[in-house]
């Protein structure tokens, strides 16, 4: 059954050939299986899920029942959850059981999806690889050597190892793009604003942005019309009409203009990753799409630029963890103050603590100028370099991380090459694009992503692309061979 | 950039992050690999370019000035670390 697409199951669902509870346990059974393992999950919710179910079969019977009703989903720890624990993979939060719903997990549950738990990911949305989770790292399903890529790896290593259909995840700085591409499987992070924040824990406001994470463009597509919406109760959520993004699903590539950035094929990128991606673009091409070539000539300013705008928010979102109202606090605090640091200190992982103090730093009285003021000019050069690429070409094509997934172990001494390595997801958040990631091959058995990225609203275009894609390739339906 | 015991000091405060002695050195040095990666920006133009705060250049959203919540203080005081009739209780502050 996990060997379906959505519509597939969706259909069966339908047609009465399934019940959405035989669906679910399917999966709930695998998670048992093959989740000790993996440490995908930091919570698994079988009463909840089985519970759901029911009613979602109870919708499909009495034909109230949507696209989606029935179709199972995982969250990634990151979305408050009523009543179930919602950590943020983080022991500050370890105790924290959502007393809301988030509003992305309000949509999917009237959708009618079946919750089978939350997903692992870096502490707090704050890494590359999801190894800094208070939980234990995430294996790669593909190598269990390899991380999943991160932050939301705990989500893509579910999706690839088939231990659910479809799952939910934020990007930030590329946390759904690049674990995606890390997993092989299809991730988007929508145009800023275009999916409410509201009830996602806050890891950098200005760039967090919800998105699906699925096997298939057609399965993102589908879970994005039920995620995506006006919300009064995110502040910079976009008022727009509803938008159906399947609806180009079917359209022609004919004369499409692919750009594609000299700066992105440069100095770094491995030699096997490009041929990879140079290969899919050459796929796309012979569907009638058109190449240019574009520039971005302030990449480079991208990576200095988020590490400054990134953790200068996050310092002021995670204030809020204080060990007053909710989460953990310190034994024996002997005042206030003892109070406040210690329970931040024990609280937080080593790279939350440290993107709040350069946050702190960043914002504090003589370097304000020099550091954040700076950085949020430089995010507007990166924007308008976009911009500009967009006068010539439809969207841009490149590689969406430098590397297929590294090894468990290998960049947790050295922050900062792990913060170099987000050098092409990264700008697409600063510039609050929409971005996607498509399965398109593998270096050395570990799967590699195509990087697609369009002006503001592209949603559509950019599943339609992809889509069209995987009509002439089969990367996306691959699995690991020990989980098919 | 290098950062001293001093600065490490200062920013353990401005965050209200408890930062020990045994642990200063090494969070020095990796917090001066990040400054080091900040001062890449130094070399760039950026004379005459606004600063960008929103990527939409959007401004806040108004509403009405009126209650939209309800008040759920017992639901949202049942996960605290410590909460009596209504309040957060922390350690005495004025003796």
């Amino acid at each position: 059954m996990h060997n379906l697409t959505i519509k597939q199951m969706s259909e069966k669902l339908h047609a009465g050939e399934i019940t959405s509870v035989q669906l679910t346990q399917h999966y709930l059974d695998r998670i048992s299986k093959y989740d000790a393992e993996l440490n995908a999950y930091v919570t698994v919710t079988p009463e909840l899920a089985i519970a759901m179910a029911e009613e979602a079969d109870k919708m499909l019977a009495s034909g109230e029942a949507g696209l989606l009703t029935g179709i199972p989903v995982a969250h990634k720890d990151i979305f408050c959850t009523d009543g179930v624990k919602t950590s943020c993979s983080s022991k500050m939060l370890d105790n924290f059981i959502a007393p809301y719903d988030a509003h992305v997990v309000t949509q999917l549950k009237k959708a009618g999806m079946p919750i089978l738990g939350k997903t692992n990911m870096d502490e707090f949305a704050m890494g590359s690889s999801s190894e800094s989770s208070y939980y234990g790292p995430t294996k790669n399903p593909w190598d269990h050597k390899a991380v999943p890529g991160g932050s939301s790896g705990g989500a893509a290593a579910v999706i690839a190892a088939g231990l659910a259909p479809m799952a939910t995840g934020t990007d930030t700085g590329g946390s759904i793009r690049q674990p995606a591409s890390f997993c092989g499987i299809t991730g988007i992070k929508p145009t800023y604003g275009s999916v409410s924040r509201f009830g996602i824990v806050a890891y950098a406001s200005s760039f967090d942005q919800a998105g699906p994470m699925t096997r298939s463009a057609e399965d993102s597509a589908w879970m994005l019309n039920a995620m995506a919406g006006f919300d009064e109760r995110d502040s910079t959520s976009l008022q727009r009409e509803a938008v159906d993004y399947a609806a180009d699903l079917g359209q022609s590539l004919k004369g499409l203009k692919v750009g594609v950035p000299a700066e992105y094929f440069g100095e770094g990128l491995d030699a096997d990753v490009e041929a990879v991606v140079r290969n899919a673009i050459a796929e796309v091409e012979k569907l009638g799409a058109e190449v240019v070539e574009v520039h971005l000539p302030n990449k480079d300013l991208a990576v200095p630029s988020y590490y400054v705008l990134a953790p200068a928010e996050a310092s002021s979102n995670l204030s809020r963890f204080d060990g007053v109202r909710f989460g953990y606090r310190c034994e024996n605090p002997k005042d206030l103050q003892d109070l406040y640091k210690r329970s931040r200190s024990e609280g937080f992982g080593a790279e939350v603590k440290r993107r709040i103090m350069v946050g702190a730093y960043a914002l504090s009285a003589g370097y304000y100028d020099a550091y954040y003021l700076k950085a949020q000019k430089l995010r507007r050069m990166v924007r308008d370099d976009f911009t500009k690429a967009f006068e010539s070409c439809d969207v841009i094509m490149g590689p969406v991380a430098p590397t297929p997934a590294f090894n468990i172990g290998e960049k947790t001494d050295d922050p900062t090459s792990m913060y170099l390595a987000d050098l092409y997801t990264i700008p697409v958040n600063l510039a609050g694009l929409p971005g996607i990631s498509v399965p398109a091959g593998f270096v050395n058995d570990r799967p590699v992503g195509l990087h697609i990225v369009g002006p503001y609203f592209s949603e559509t275009k950019l599943l339609n692309i992809a889509h069209q894609y995987q009509q002439v390739t089969d990367w996306h339906t691959r699995m690991p061979a020990q989980y098919q | 950039m290098s950062l001293g015991k001093t600065e490490v000091e200062y920013i353990s405060r401005l965050a209200a992050i408890a930062v020990e002695e045994n642990e200063v050195d090494q969070v020095a040095a990796k917090l001066s690999n990040i400054l080091d990666l900040f001062k890449q920006m130094e070399a760039a133009d950026t004379e005459g370019v606004d600063p960008m705060a929103h990527p939409l250049d959007q401004v806040q959203r108004l509403r009405a000035d009126v209650v939209t919540e309800v008040d759920q203080h017992e639901k949202l005081q049942s996960i605290a670390p410590s909460a009596e009739n209504g309040l957060y209780l922390v350690p005495q502050v004025i003796e």
